[in-house]
């Protein structure tokens, strides 16, 4: 359908060309063309003309292009004409050769090889190559250095640190050691020991007698080396009486030693043998090692035959196995390189034929089903024509790359029908397609070729098994159908192809179309998410707004509530105004009280004297004469009185900036307006509560105490951001005076201690557990495994970047 | 400002070797063959029992050797029992001997609280990882050292000698003579008289050691001895008014203010120093720690001798008119001066003006003394009333008492018992505990002396009050008046002269700056805000920046157009009112939290739906 429409629009197209050209060459031409033009020419001519001027009654295509519909003597360098084909001549068409050939392919891949490589840039500017030398050269410093990083923590963390650094040892001494230096001082101890040591006793429980110690080292040698049988036998009696053997254990653990010495340099020399041998490059000599080898390993399989049938029929079962391992891998047909080569070579060189001819039979021989004996000449046939099929078939194979059945079938499947995919295998139909006519002959050629070597083979067949004498005429039959079913073979990959390539065809066009759709869809999509998006981002939108207004509300509600509550507070406060000074009348009143009522009443003093009555006189005249001493003073109002004037100079003081007679009448006795007044007093900030704000008898002196304030911390050390944090830090007294003498020791440890006449060296490696290399000082074993943090990871990676 | 444990105060001491000689056995021969200096009555003990019908008890609580050693191995018993049960499989050793107390001693954990310095309760703010793992090592650094203190504890060993009464008697009818008679020959010994009518009233001072008295009348009497052996030191008559006199940082300095200036003597009694800039001084008083002689003037001047260098720190005029009332805060190192409008003011002499001004009485003050926690002072003024105020912050009077006679002088004990002269008796109050507020109802003990009392003062480190009067100087027991336990480095009594010596030298040393004195002293450990602030303010000003200011949010750039202007804008607006929402949202919270507070305080009764109705 697509195709017709195609062709009619191309037909369309192709008038319409004629017609333009018609127009403008057909004057001059005239006369000429006349006595040339036939009846036929003339009609169609005149019914072009008639286009053309319907064409140009609309005036829009004036200038047109002179091209030419015919041979004729104006023959211009820029234009070609391509009469007859009805088609437009393409300049992909000029760039084609006449046929494709399948080594244009290659060009074509060489050529995109060519343009994806890009030029070579430009070297980089003197200082650009030194700031990346500098970047890299510091990350590589700044890597190196943070090995160290954990270290610096720890000993910045550390309590105390004491100079010159020593590696830290782990004193964990075996108890052995422990117990040596005990000696036995009473005489009973001493006999004890005396006849441990007599009898070669252990001293202690978790301690061996040296024979002991002996006898486990000639067992734990017998344990790694491969044991030998005798050994092996010697094992049980050894284990069993260890204490009484151990001469003869000495003496079999030194033969231990020796036989495991002499394993071992066997095996080295061994190993040099083979290395030697595998360097060398001679094939005729590795051809002739084979040999021998597949030799011996017949003989050794004929002896084994003889000698232990099951073992060789183990053998058997490997040398089957190697061979379907053969026959899956498909190693020695002729698609490997050496093959392709030797197929080509064939042609013209005998040898080349040999060498296939021994390739295929090795094929043969391999993939040969061992049972099935008798039918291997009709199979061979078969092979044989397999062989012969062409190439599409193996591609198809090939293309379904693997050997899984299934896997090929739906390959298959895919390829009928399906357009196929891949985007290089469109190319490759093309190629056969057109070869496929070319091939047919040297395929006849190569097929009498064959036919004459397969007749030969069966003739030698025949001669060699006489037995099987089939009539000749029965092959040939079978010769003649195989190659019926050849020929169905070549049809049918034809059609194939024919069917691809319409496929393709139609592929395009469908492509276009799909694009087309797709295209539309894509519209639509963007449409559609517009369409549905739309009231989704309104609403977000609205959202926003909403929730801007919602803030602005919130912003404008909250201030309302705390100014409500301010006003409330200050209605409150107002409220509580009033009970506070009731409340400070009340502490005035109570600081009455608390001179004047509160005495307890008057118990009389348990005074072991007579005159207690005399006493009670002289109180009372005291009391009275108090009274009148104190008749004119009131204390109480003194002290208010002080007190108020102590706050008032403690209070900080408004600044009055009046400046009187400015915007105003000015002189003596005029005063500044009460409004301007408060418009340029500028009040003191309040500042915080006084101490004695409620103690009413108590005036507590606000002034601070410079001297004692230079003796107190005035900035905060590093890590402390808050001065509450630090102050925790300094609670604790550290003087002895407060503290216990060990607590004291405790609180006043140096962080640094240096050992008097100790030379301190720099730190190095080995102080801290790395392990010194010989390139740095600072390569970490893996011993002592750092993970490199975060930040150090990146700094690699930018590193491996650059 | 001493921030120093005395014993009292709880801190252990810390060098505990002479614990051990306090119990020495004393030679009470020597009471015998030395006489009392100016026919002294036989010298009284430490400990004081009281009368014989009180025995039992009394004897089951003292005789103080057979008692504590008794008591001590009992306790080791206890603890025996107590960790083996906590620990019943000790590890194995090689010799197989095993340790039957594994593991640190225990420690009662109300004993280690009482040495925590840091107060936890506080909350700190947010702190970066690195100053938390400083905390978080300093706090552990304290609970340790607070648990080894508590440990030491156990060193205290000896006990507070009391009196107690029978049901329903009351102490304070039991007479010197009984008590003297109830105690051992050695605490007995240190109950004496000294009769010396002729050189009038007499004021006295204990050396801070508690070994030495020195005392000097009215009229020019100026005498040291050891009242332990009553071996005398040096006897003078000055020729002139004695009005006060004190030891200084040892006993072989003796300050005394004469009519017209301050004189320093040594122990021979010889004249080292006439100090013309302190004249007319009534009042003394020693800062053993700053070695500062304060000195109280008729002219009204208060006047600070640096008595290690011979400087007069700070001359304060009082403006308050005839300074005749002084007592020191132990514990801060502040003076207390009583006036005669009724106030007490603090002074200290690096501030010019009182740190302090309490009104005290309607009359002017008689007497101060301060406790030596510097928790509590007590007053008597002329409207013969005793008062007791509270010194940690309120100023605020927690008991008072009327006397029929306005105490004269007022004296506080280690223990803080509080004694009161009035007129020739002497009253002493005492509290439920150590350092706890005497209770003003009941009176300890009582004693009337020969004359008026003329000054008091409790021996440090042993159980006696010496009284000065018109009929001489009276040494009276009562039990429990002071620390029992010493500590040997700081003020041993039976230290020798080298061992004074180098006391000295360290103390010396060890002197603290004039200028440290203030009400608080923890304020010295806190970092000083204002200058702090000051500093930082400095900087920035500086800097022209704020180094430490949060950095203002900037949004990331996005990509494919969304990092236009606007959007930046409106990510930046959007931060900006998140935090304000969460600044508000906080003071809000708060608010509420302070509403609900008030609101439940109020909720006495029951609300009635009636309620409602109530206008």
């Amino acid at each position: 359908m697509q195709a017709a429409e195609m062709n009619a629009v191309r037909a369309a197209e192709s008038l319409l060309a004629l017609s333009q050209q018609e127009e403008l060459v057909d004057l001059p031409n005239h006369s000429l063309s006349a006595s040339e033009d036939e009846g036929d020419s003339d009609g169609e001519r005149k019914h072009q003309k008639l286009l053309e001027s319907i064409g140009s009654l609309d005036g829009k295509k004036r200038w047109k292009l002179a091209e030419r519909s015919e041979a004729c003597l104006k023959v211009s360098e820029f234009n070609v004409c391509s009469e007859g084909s009805g088609e437009k001549l393409l300049l992909s068409d000029l760039l084609e050769p006449a046929k494709t050939s399948s080594s244009l392919a290659a060009v074509k891949k060489q050529l995109n090889r060519v343009k994806s490589k890009k030029a070579v840039e430009l070297p980089l500017n003197k200082e650009e190559v030194e700031r990346i030398h500098r970047e890299v050269a510091f990350n590589k410093t700044s890597q190196t250095l943070s090995k160290w990083d954990p270290i610096v923590l720890k000993n910045r963390q550390a309590e105390q640190l004491v100079f010159p650094l020593e590696k830290e040892q782990p004193n964990f001494v075996p108890i052995e050691h422990v117990l040596s230096s005990w000696k036995a001082r009473t005489p009973l101890e001493q006999e004890v020991f005396n006849l441990l040591y007599k009898n070669k006793q252990p001293v202690t429980d978790p301690l061996l007698t040296p024979l002991e110690k002996a006898s486990l080292k000639a067992m734990s040698l017998e344990e790694v080396s491969v044991s030998s049988p005798r050994h092996a036998m010697l094992l049980p009696a050894f284990a069993l009486k260890p204490r009484n053997h151990c001469k003869c254990h000495s003496l079999q653990a030194k033969m231990r030693r020796a036989e495991l010495q002499r394993a071992r340099a066997l095996q080295s020399y061994y190993e040099a043998r083979a290395r030697r041998e595998k360097k060398i490059k001679s094939k005729k000599y590795h051809k002739i090692v084979k040999k021998g080898k597949a030799k011996k390993a017949l003989k050794e399989f004929e002896q084994l035959q003889k000698v232990n049938p099951a073992a060789a029929l183990e053998e058997l079962e490997k040398i089957e196995k190697a061979r379907m391992m053969e026959r899956m891998s498909l190693k020695h047909q002729n698609s490997g390189k050496w093959a392709k080569s030797k197929a080509i070579m064939a042609k013209y060189d005998l040898e080349a034929r040999q060498a296939m001819q021994e390739q295929l039979a090795k094929n043969k021989e391999l993939t040969q089903k061992l049972q099935v004996v008798s039918e291997s000449e009709g199979e061979n046939g078969a092979e044989e024509e397999e062989l012969l099929v062409p190439d599409a078939v193996n591609e198809v194979q090939m293309c379904a790359d693997g050997p899984n059945p299934w896997m090929l079938r739906n390959c298959n499947s895919d390829a009928k029908g399906e357009v196929q995919k891949d985007p290089e295998q469109p190319p490759e139909p093309v190629v056969q397609e057109v070869s496929e006519s070319e091939d047919e002959r040297p395929g006849a050629e190569e097929e009498i070729l064959l036919h004459e070597f397969e007749e030969r083979r069966s003739l030698r067949k025949r001669s060699e098994l006489s037995q099987n004498a089939e009539p000749v005429g029965s092959q040939e039959t079978k010769d003649s159908s195989c190659q019926e079913v050849l020929s169905e073979l070549k049809l049918l990959t034809q059609k194939l192809n024919q069917k691809n390539h319409q496929s393709r065809k139609q592929k395009v066009s469908s492509v276009r179309t799909v694009l087309q759709v797709q295209k539309e869809e894509c519209a639509l999509e963007e449409e559609e998410p517009v369409l549905l998006q739309r009231p989704e981002r309104v609403q977000t939108l609205e959202d926003l707004e909403d929730l801007g207004h919602e803030e602005y509300s919130q912003n404008k509600e909250l201030p309302r509530p705390v100014m409500e509550e301010e006003k409330a507070e200050k209605t409150s406060n107002n409220q509580t105004d009033a009970p506070k000074e009731k409340k400070k009348k009340e502490q005035m009143i109570d600081l009455q009280n608390l001179l004047t009522t509160k005495s307890p009443s008057v118990k009389l003093l348990a005074v072991p004297t007579a005159v207690e009555e005399l006493e009670d006189e002289e109180e009372k005249h005291q009391k009275q004469i108090i009274k009148e001493a104190f008749a004119g003073d009131d204390v109480i109002r003194d002290f208010l009185k002080e007190k108020k004037e102590a706050v008032k100079a403690n209070k900080p003081k408004d600044v009055d900036l009046t400046l009187p007679g400015w915007g105003e009448w000015g002189g003596i006795g005029l005063k500044p307006s009460a409004k301007k007044r408060r418009r340029f007093l500028i009040k003191a900030p309040e500042g915080p509560p006084r101490k004695d704000k409620n103690l009413p008898n108590v005036i507590i002196s606000e002034k601070r105490n410079i001297h004692a304030a230079a003796h107190q911390v005035r900035v905060l050390p590093y890590p402390f951001t808050h001065h509450q944090q630090f102050e925790r830090t300094v609670q604790t007294p550290i003087g002895s005076t407060w503290n216990t003498q060990r607590a004291f020791q405790k609180l006043t440890t140096p962080k640094v201690v240096t050992k008097p006449g100790h030379i301190i060296k720099p730190i190095k490696a080995e102080d801290v557990g790395y392990c010194s290399s010989s390139r740095s000082d600072l390569s970490v074993t893996q011993s002592n495994p750092k993970r490199p943090s975060g930040h150090h990871k990146k700094q690699l990676k930018k590193i491996s970047r650059d | 400002m001493e921030t120093v444990p005395r014993p009292g105060r709880g801190v252990p001491p810390k060098k505990d070797k002479l614990q051990a000689k306090r119990k020495k056995p004393r030679r009470y021969w020597e009471e015998e063959t030395a006489p009392a200096v100016a026919g002294a009555s036989p010298g009284p003990p430490r400990k004081k029992k009281k009368k014989k019908n009180l025995e039992v008890r009394r004897q089951k609580q003292k005789n103080s050797h057979n008692s504590k050693k008794s008591r001590i191995s009992k306790k080791s018993q206890f603890r025996k029992k107590s960790r083996e049960q906590k620990k019943p499989g000790p590890q194995r050793t090689l010799s197989g001997a095993q340790d039957p107390f594994p593991g640190p001693a225990p420690v009662p954990l109300e004993v280690a609280r009482k040495f925590r310095r840091i107060d936890k309760s506080k909350e700190l703010p947010h702190s970066l990882p690195k100053t938390r793992s400083k905390l978080e090592v300093a706090e552990a650094l304290e609970e340790e050292i607070s648990v080894k203190a508590a440990r030491s504890e156990l060193l205290l060993a000896e006990e507070p000698g009391f009196l107690e009464g029978e049901d329903g008697e009351d102490t304070a009818k039991i007479r010197q003579a009984d008590i003297v008679e109830a105690v051992d020959i050695a605490s007995a010994a240190k109950h004496f008289d000294l009769n010396l009518r002729q050189f009038g009233p007499y004021r006295l001072n204990y050396s801070r050691t508690g070994r030495h008295l020195a005392f000097g009348g009215r009229r020019g009497h100026v005498a040291a001895f050891d009242w332990v052996t009553k071996k005398l030191m040096c006897e003078i008559n000055v020729m002139e008014a004695v009005r006060d006199i004190r030891f200084l940082h040892s006993e072989a300095l003796l300050a005394v203010a004469q009519n017209r200036w301050l004189h320093i003597y040594d122990n021979q009694g010889i004249e080292l120093h006439c100090i013309r800039r302190c004249d007319r001084v009534t009042r003394l008083e020693f800062l053993p720690f700053h070695f500062l002689l304060a000195t109280a003037s008729e002219t009204g001047f208060l006047t600070y001798l640096d008595v290690s260098v011979g400087k007069i720190v700070a001359a304060l005029n009082i403006r308050a008119g005839r300074l005749n009332v002084m007592a020191q805060n132990p514990y801060n190192a502040v003076i207390h001066l009583g006036h005669s409008n009724g106030t007490v003011s603090l002074w200290s002499p690096s501030v010019q003006e009182p740190l302090a001004k309490i009104l005290c009485h309607r009359g002017g003050i008689q007497a101060v003394a301060v406790d030596c926690t510097g928790t509590y002072m007590a007053t008597s003024g002329l409207d013969h009333q005793l008062k007791v105020f509270d010194l940690r912050g309120t100023f605020q009077p927690l008991s008072a008492r009327t006397l029929p006679q306005g105490a004269g002088h007022l004296a506080f004990s280690q223990r803080g018992l509080l004694a009161a002269g009035m007129g020739d008796v002497v009253n002493i109050w005492a509290g439920q505990g150590k350092a706890s507020l005497p209770s003003l109802e009941q009176p300890y003990l009582t004693h009337r002396l020969a004359g008026p009392v003329h000054g008091l003062q409790f021996c440090p480190f042993e159980d006696v009050l010496g009284v000065g009067h018109s009929g001489g100087i009276t040494s009276m027991l009562v039990p429990g008046a002071s620390e029992p336990n010493f500590d040997g480095l700081e003020s041993n009594p039976y230290r020798s002269r080298k061992q004074r010596q180098e006391w000295e030298v360290k103390a010396l040393l060890e002197k603290v700056p004039a200028e440290l004195i203030c009400l608080n002293p923890r304020a010295l450990a806190e970092v000083d805000v204002i200058s702090l602030e000051q500093h930082k303010k400095e900087r920035v000003e500086r800097l022209g920046y704020d180094p430490e200011a949060k950095a203002p949010f900037q949004p990331k750039a996005k990509q494919k157009g969304r990092s236009s202007t606007g959007s930046l804008v409106k990510r930046k607006k959007k931060v900006l009112a998140q935090e304000h929402r969460d600044k508000v949202r906080q003071s809000l919270e708060e608010q509420q939290k302070q509403k609900q507070k008030q609101k439940a305080k109020p909720t006495g009764a029951r609300p009635s739906a009636l309620d409602r109705f109530v206008r």
